[in-house]
Parts: structure tokens; C-alpha cells; sequence
């Protein structure tokens, strides 16, 4: 299961000014390249929440440097860049009654695109993807992209 | 290891010690009345001389005695002794205004000691024990009291006095420190330095004992020391008027013992100065019974408390009180409800996910007072879920609101945001009076 599954790298901060540059600034100087990336928020704080190259990683130099940060672990389903792509997964989910705390989706090199999700159960959902042929991007490969 | 340092003393019928304190309070306002001409003329002023003080319910009949008294006397007009008398001077820090100077005979210091003594012998301090002092040394009685007390009971005193904390966490480990005084908020400050050196002071230090005070704290605060570190947390009290710190809680840690040959403890209702019933809130009034260069009369210390008369498990038949939970000063009052720092404390630190450091903000918007409560979360609470974290910032409001029956806004703020402090902690920022 551990090569179907990305570990995200989420950040508590507070919403002022600054904040971003400095967990921007320690990832430059680790070398760590995001592949993905949202902020979630809420007035005074935000949820940082991203997809690096080397997540353990990222994650104990942000930890060192004294961040309130996490580990997750959600899915990269990888989708064909065209119309009802989406809509595919999404019912997928629906059928299988699992629940989405939240996505988000960029597009890679490939011209594919990635669409990141976390799920309230996660082998429920690997099983039901790979039944019907969706394709999920594992850490290995995300490296790569 | 001796039970007690003066058993006589300390185990004294409570008839017995009666007596004796009323023949020492007689002496006293004798002894003030002639000596000091600041309490000449407030006796006089009150219609009262020392002839009319025969039993200790005739106490009632005396003048209170101030922290302005000491500010308008400044430096030594309270003093019943001559200059050449005095071993010593403190003084306070000054900063809400003039600050106060106490000054010690070498008798004086002598009994600071004594009463120290006392207390650490009660939580099993003696001379196989190493003493870390990590109060401020100098003017803040903190440090030479804690350092005088530990010499006397045979301890090996550490005088690593405030600050500096990567070395003083290094000394500890080397040299096996067993017990240690600070303030509450310098600790968890150590306890949080430690976890970055890599130190946990359960496994790797031989610390067993903590004497914390100089800054109000909770019961729940005591119980996350104690859970975060493995050792015992006892309250620790004494205000630098008095002679900085003086009592402790014994091992059975229910109440700390004021010694009542050295100390006349009164608990008054803050309006009405009446006494109020044992086990209820009052202020803490105190007469110092032994003291030469300047004794106090009913002192109105100001802080909040409860007392208890019956003898402790322990054997010791003098008087207890409970933690401060407050001084009547540090109240706030917000949108017209009183709002204690130490409540707020109380509430937050039964909260798991919340962490040890806090900070309340009082503002006015507009008409309205606010209050803010800005808060560290454990790191382990910390959920990149946004509903599971506004879920707490909701029980944290609903835990805060139910005890204080007032709203407050909730902040959660990154670890680190808020000050540590190595002296005495600030939990209060009330932006209403700029």
C-alpha cells in the first residue's frame, strides 16, 4: 500500500505577514522542491498543506526549525488533462460512499493532471480506484514528475 | 532524614502556639511603637496603643499596613532599627512605581533561613540533596532566600541563579541536581529547552523536587509539571515585603504551612475586612512576629487565599493555606465580569491539545471590551484538517466561557509566538489603559 500513497507535509501558521517567506526560505535552503501546494484559511491562522520531493525530509528540517508541522497521507490520482476527467473520480467516491476532507490538483509535465485528495478511508479508496483502472501516483514517482 | 526540622516548634499543641503568639504580639506592638515613628504616629492616628493588644483577637484593633506605606517611608522610614543593625537590604524591581526596600538584622536573615529550613525538611531536603537556585540572585529576595535555606538544612546549593539555561540544564546533568527553585514559567521554559537539546529530564537528570512560586500558578499547571517531568512540584510562597520566599507545602501537599511563631495570618474579606470562615476565599493579611529592622502589621499582601487551621497529616499543628489563586489586584474586569489570569490558566491547562504557554489581550473595540485568549497548541493537536482544528478552537471558547461566563475569542498562535520568561511570568496584556 505504501507506493500508492503520498505523504503531505502540513504546516500550522499564522495569517501575517512574513509567515510564508519563512517556511518558503527553509525549504530554498534544504533544497526541497514543492510539487503542490494550498493554504487553507481561517482569519488568524492558515493550514499550509504541500507535496514536496522529499517529504520526510521537508519534514524534519521544518520540525528543527520549530514549525507545528505534520505528516498525512493522501492519495495523487492521476487524471487524463481532458473534460469529465474529474467527474469520473468523483463518482467513484459517491458510489463507494467515501468522503473528501479535501482536494486539490495541479498538472504536470505530462500534460496529465494530479489531483490530490485526502479521504476518510484510505484503503476503501485505493481498492475502489484500482477497480475501476484510475491510476494513483505513489511517492516514487511523484519525485520524478 | 529527620521528619522535622524543629519538632517542638512544629508540632506545637495548637493551644501552646496561641499563647505564644499572643506574647509575641504584644511584644511586637510594644516594640514597633517604640521604635518606628512610622507606626507611633499610624497607632496613635487610629486611637489604638499597645497597651490595648492583650489577646490575638484583639489584632483586629490594629491599622493596616500598605505596599504604599513602604513606598511613601522610602527608603528606611518603616525601619525599627538603626542603620548599623542591618546585615542586608532587597528591594523590589520598581515597576509598578517606587520601589520598596526591605531591610534584615542578621537575626532577620537568620529566621528567613530557619523558616526555609522548615519547609524543605517537610519535602525531604537535606544535606544528600543538591540544590539548583534558579531565582534571580541580588536585589529580588528569590535567590539568597532559597540559597540561605538550602545551606541550612546541609544541602550543596547550586547558585546558577536565572538565565543561561543551555548551562544551567548541562549542570544539572553533571552534577546531579536533585531539587530545584524557580519561578513555574522558568521551568517549563527548561522543560522546553531540554526536549530541544535532546535532555529529558525524567531519564537523564537525578531532579525529583521542584519549589516554584513567585508568580501565581494552578493545580493544573502543577500537574502537567509534574507529568512532563517526572518530579515533584511543590507551591512555594513568600512575598519580598515578608522576606521573599518562606513557606512551602509539605509532602502531603495539601496547603502550605506558615510557620505561626514567626507569622500571624489573617484571611479578610477584601471589602469588608472581616475575617472570613477557614476554607473560604479571602485576602491575606500578615503580621510578622519575629521580625527586628522592619517588622509588619497587618500586612495587606493582596493576594487570594484560603486557609486552613486544622493540623496537617504531617503532624505540624501550624496554620495552612491554600495556592494563591490570585492577587486582588491582577483582576481584570472585562465587559463587567471579573476575570482572574489564574482561572483562565486553570481551564486551559486541563485541556490536553492546549500547551503550556498562553496569553490573554483585554482591548476595547469600539464601546465593547474584548478579551482574547492567544494560545500554543501541542504540536501532537495539531490537525491539517481545518475542522478538527476549529473544533478545538471551539472547546477551548466553551470550556473558557463556562468558567468565566464571559465570550472570549480564541486565537491559536505558532509555537514559540509567546514570550518565555525567566523570572516572573506576564499573562496579561491590557491594551485598554494605553
Amino acid at each position: 500500500m505504501e507506493d500508492k500513497v503520498i505523504k503531505q507535509i502540513s504546516l500550522f501558521a499564522e495569517n501575517k505577514p512574513g509567515r510564508l517567506a519563512s517556511v518558503a526560505n527553509k525549504l530554498k535552503s534544504a533544497g526541497i522542491n514543492i510539487r503542490a501546494f494550498t493554504i487553507a484559511e481561517s482569519g488568524d491562522f492558515g493550514i499550509i498543506r504541500m507535496v514536496v520531493d522529499r517529504s520526510d525530509y521537508a519534514h524534519s528540517v521544518l520540525h528543527d526549525a520549530g514549525f507545528t508541522v505534520s505528516e498525512t497521507s493522501v492519495l495523487g490520482i492521476e487524471m487524463e488533462d481532458v473534460p469529465g476527467s474529474m467527474s469520473r473520480i468523483a463518482e467513484v467516491f459517491g458510489e463507494a460512499s467515501i468522503n473528501l476532507d479535501y482536494a486539490y490538483a495541479f498538472v504536470t509535465r505530462e500534460q496529465k493532471a494530479l489531483l490530490i485528495v485526502r479521504v476518510n478511508e484510505i484503503e476503501k479508496a485505493i481498492k475502489k480506484l484500482e477497480e475501476n483502472n484510475i491510476k494513483l501516483i505513489g511517492m516514487k514517482e511523484l519525485e520524478k514528475i | 532524614m529527620p521528619e522535622y526540622w524543629d519538632p517542638e516548634i512544629e508540632t506545637m499543641p495548637v493551644e501552646d502556639l496561641k499563647k505564644l503568639q499572643e506574647e509575641k504580639l504584644k511584644k511586637l506592638v510594644h516594640y514597633v511603637y517604640e521604635n518606628s515613628p512610622f507606626y507611633r504616629k499610624r497607632f496613635d492616628e487610629h486611637g489604638v496603643r499597645p497597651e490595648d493588644i492583650r489577646t490575638l483577637e484583639d489584632i483586629r484593633k490594629l491599622p493596616f499596613t500598605f505596599k504604599q506605606d513602604l513606598r511613601d517611608t522610602y527608603p528606611t522610614g518603616m525601619f525599627c532599627v538603626p542603620n548599623s543593625k542591618l546585615a542586608r537590604f532587597h528591594a523590589s524591581s520598581g515597576t509598578t512605581g517606587k520601589p520598596t526596600v526591605v531591610g534584615y538584622t542578621h537575626k532577620d536573615i537568620d529566621d528567613w533561613a530557619e523558616s526555609l529550613a522548615r519547609a524543605l525538611t517537610s519535602v525531604g531536603v537535606g544535606k544528600d540533596d543538591i540544590l539548583q537556585v534558579s531565582y534571580g540572585y541580588g536585589l529580588f529576595t528569590g535567590g539568597l532566600g532559597a540559597h540561605y535555606g538550602s545551606e541550612k538544612v546541609g544541602a550543596t546549593v547550586l547558585p546558577t541563579s536565572s538565565g543561561n539555561t543551555e548551562r544551567q540544564l548541562e549542570l544539572m546533568k553533571d552534577l546531579g541536581t536533585t531539587a530545584i527553585a524557580c519561578t513555574p514559567s522558568y521551568f517549563l521554559y527548561m522543560i522546553e529547552v531540554a526536549r530541544k537539546e535532546g535532555i529529558n529530564i525524567r531519564d537523564d537528570t537525578k531532579l525529583t523536587k521542584g519549589f516554584f512560586g513567585a508568580e501565581p500558578w494552578s493545580e493544573e499547571l502543577k500537574k502537567r509539571i509534574e507529568n512532563e517531568s517526572g518530579i515533584k512540584a511543590y507551591d512555594i510562597y513568600g512575598t519580598s515585603e515578608l522576606s521573599g520566599p518562606l513557606f512551602t507545602e509539605c509532602e502531603e501537599q495539601c496547603g502550605i504551612h506558615i510557620w505561626g511563631d514567626l507569622f500571624l495570618v489573617e484571611i479578610l474579606d477584601p471589602e469588608t475586612g472581616e475575617p472570613v470562615p477557614d476554607g473560604e476565599t479571602g485576602e491575606l493579611v500578615i503580621t510578622t512576629l519575629a521580625k527586628e529592622a522592619n517588622p509588619l502589621i497587618r500586612y495587606k499582601i493582596k493576594d487570594l487565599t484560603r486557609k486552613m487551621s486544622e493540623p496537617c497529616k504531617c503532624g505540624r499543628t501550624h496554620p495552612r493555606i491554600t495556592r494563591i489563586s490570585g492577587r486582588s489586584d491582577d483582576m481584570i474586569i472585562v465587559r463587567g465580569i471579573n476575570v482572574f489570569p489564574g482561572q483562565v490558566e486553570s481551564v486551559l491547562m486541563n485541556i490536553p491539545e492546549v500547551g503550556n504557554h498562553f496569553m490573554i489581550i483585554v482591548d476595547r473595540i469600539g464601546p465593547l471590551d474584548s478579551m482574547t485568549v492567544q494560545i500554543e497548541m501541542h504540536e501532537s493537536a495539531f490537525s491539517d484538517k481545518m475542522s478538527d482544528m476549529m473544533a478545538l478552537k471551539k472547546k477551548i471558547t466553551s470550556a473558557l466561557k463556562s468558567v468565566l461566563n464571559l465570550a472570549v475569542n480564541v486565537e491559536l498562535v505558532e509555537h514559540g509566538f509567546l514570550p518565555r520568561s525567566e523570572g516572573k511570568s506576564k499573562k496579561v496584556i491590557d491594551k485598554r489603559k494605553i
